[in-house]
This record gives C-alpha cells, structure tokens and sequence, in this order.
C-alpha cells in the first residue's frame, strides 16, 4: 500500500509540475502529449532490428555502420535531431560484446525504446563491468572460455548498440524477415542470435 | 571523490533481477516525466550532460532510496529552478494544504 501511495503522490507533483510549465508558457500539455505519443510509439526495439538486417545484406551500408554509427542510422532515419553519437560494435565468432552505463543508464532509446529495468539496476551497472562472462551466463548466454568480451560503458555524448552475429541458415531470407530475428537483448548485447 | 552513482565495479548491489518489464513504463506519470525530459531538451532549457549532472547530485541517502523516473523528475525540477523557469519551493507551494494554496483559498 505504501508503495501505492507514493506513486499517486508522485503523480499529483508530476502533474502540478505541468500545470506550471503551461502556465508560464514553457511547454504546453498538447505539445508534451505529441512528444511522447511518438516516443511511446516511434522508440523501439523493431529501429535497432532494422538497422541489423539492413549491415547483415549491405556490406557497404555496414561499414558505414561500424565506421559512423550516427551517420549511418540517419540513413535510415532515426537520430536525426540527436545529440549523442551512435558507435556499433560487431560481435564476431571470437568476440562479444556487450553495453552499460555504469554510471546512470544512457542507451540508445530511439534504436531500442525504453530501457529494460534490469539495464537501470545498480546490480547490472556495477556487477556487468567486474565480471561479464558471469552476467552473460545469468542471462542465459554462455560463452565459450575463449571468447573475448569487450564491456562499453555509454556516457552522455556516446551511445552503443551492438551488431550480433547473423545467425546460421538464414541466406533465404528477407530483410524484413531477418529484422524480425533480432531481439533487443541481442542489441545490448546479454544475447545472442 | 566518486558520486554515488559511480557504481561500476562495486560489489554488494546483489543478483541481477534479469526479468523483462511488462510494459516500459510502470505508471503513466513515468512516461509523462521521460517525456518531459525529451520536451524540455527539445525546447533548449537544458542539455542532457546538465541533466546527468542533475541526477548524479542527488544526495546519496536519496539517490539509493528513489526509484528510476523518481530520479529523473527530482533532476529536472532541480534543473528548472537553476534555469531559473521554477522558483525554489514553487512545487512544494502546490501542494495541497500547502502554502500557496492556502493562501489562495484565502485570498
């Protein structure tokens, strides 16, 4: 119940917040409800998917990607207005890698929507960087023991989204199809494909 | 001195609780102050090293004992009363049965 409690007092300053925004002409409700309708809709997971399958059947467009990250998403759209750059690192057969932000929870949202709560968590923050074959393997992906893992800590200029392996037999398919293969943890890098 | 959100390395926050969330934000009010945050960067009050600033300043006791968005809403009404768009306390006035509006129930 308590925790019931707080979160309605939260919303009560929240929303008194916005009230005084609108009337000292800062930012209107209806321009606050356009910003995160399309976010709420816009920032996924299916963005990071699409720029995958795109390096996967386009070796030009990923060396651009692995070269320029930022310039190469803007190919596609999204990080136009951004402030922060975008680095892709490629996971290959002897390497992995994987994403944090040990000191917040900086992330690429507009490839991959809303961080998970887990990625927010001082566990995942403090333990990923100290012991990574652990974390992965707590995640479920288990690494050979001769597989390097390269940890990226983001910060607030720089954001990260890892490239996975494309996975084995999927020559037939489309791009939208191999969009669809490519799970957000895989672009964070606690799973492979 | 390290902040207390300088977390990476520190042993001692526990198993990491590897479960996906249902729905990205918890409570509609969490998705109103992340988009806050997007609003009021688009509008040019604040960049977001200032906003990481602002979250990295809250004092350690609350830091740990706020939850994420809570964090983030703390860092932006700090940051609108150094932009100078919020007066200091001017939320608190807000509240109900708090100053202001007794004041203007009274006036």
């Amino acid at each position: 119940m308590s925790g019931d409690h707080s979160d309605a007092a939260i919303a009560r300053r929240v929303r008194r917040l916005e009230t005084l925004l609108e009337e000292k002409g800062v930012l209107t409700g209806a321009r606050l409800d356009e910003i995160i309708d399309a976010f709420v809709t816009g920032a996924t997971p299916a963005n990071g998917a699409r720029v995958v399958a795109r390096a996967w059947t386009d070796p030009a467009y990923k060396a651009r990607l692995l070269s320029d990250g930022t310039a190469a998403v803007r190919e596609l759209g999204y990080m136009k207005g951004g402030y922060e750059r975008l680095r892709v690192v490629e996971n290959t057969e002897n390497a992995h890698n994987v994403i944090v932000c040990t000191l917040c929870s900086c992330y690429p949202l507009f490839l991959l929507g809303p961080s998970p709560s887990w990625y927010k968590s001082e566990a995942y923050r403090s333990r990923v960087v100290r012991d990574p074959r652990a974390v992965l393997a707590e995640f479920g992906l288990h690494l050979p023991a001769d597989t390097r893992i390269t940890v990226w800590d983001s910060s607030a200029e720089t954001r990260y989204m890892v490239l996975p392996r494309r996975p084995a037999d999927t020559e037939g398919l489309s791009e939208e199809q191999l969009a669809a293969l490519v799970t957000r943890n895989a672009l964070i890098g606690t799973a492979a494909l | 001195m390290a902040r207390i959100n300088d977390v990476g390395g520190t042993v001692g926050f526990g198993a990491i609780d590897t479960t996906d969330d249902p729905e990205p934000f918890h409570a509609d009010w969490e998705a109103r102050v992340a988009g806050l945050l997007l609003a009021l960067r688009a509008e040019g009050l604040f960049q977001l090293n200032e906003f990481r600033d602002a979250i990295e300043s809250i004092p350690p006791a609350r830091y740990l004992t706020t939850s994420y968005y809570e964090r983030w809403f703390t860092a932006i009404c700090s940051l609108l009363e150094r932009k100078g768009v919020l007066a200091p306390g001017e939320l608190d006035e807000r509240e109900p049965g708090g100053r202001g509006e007794t004041e203007a129930a009274d006036a």
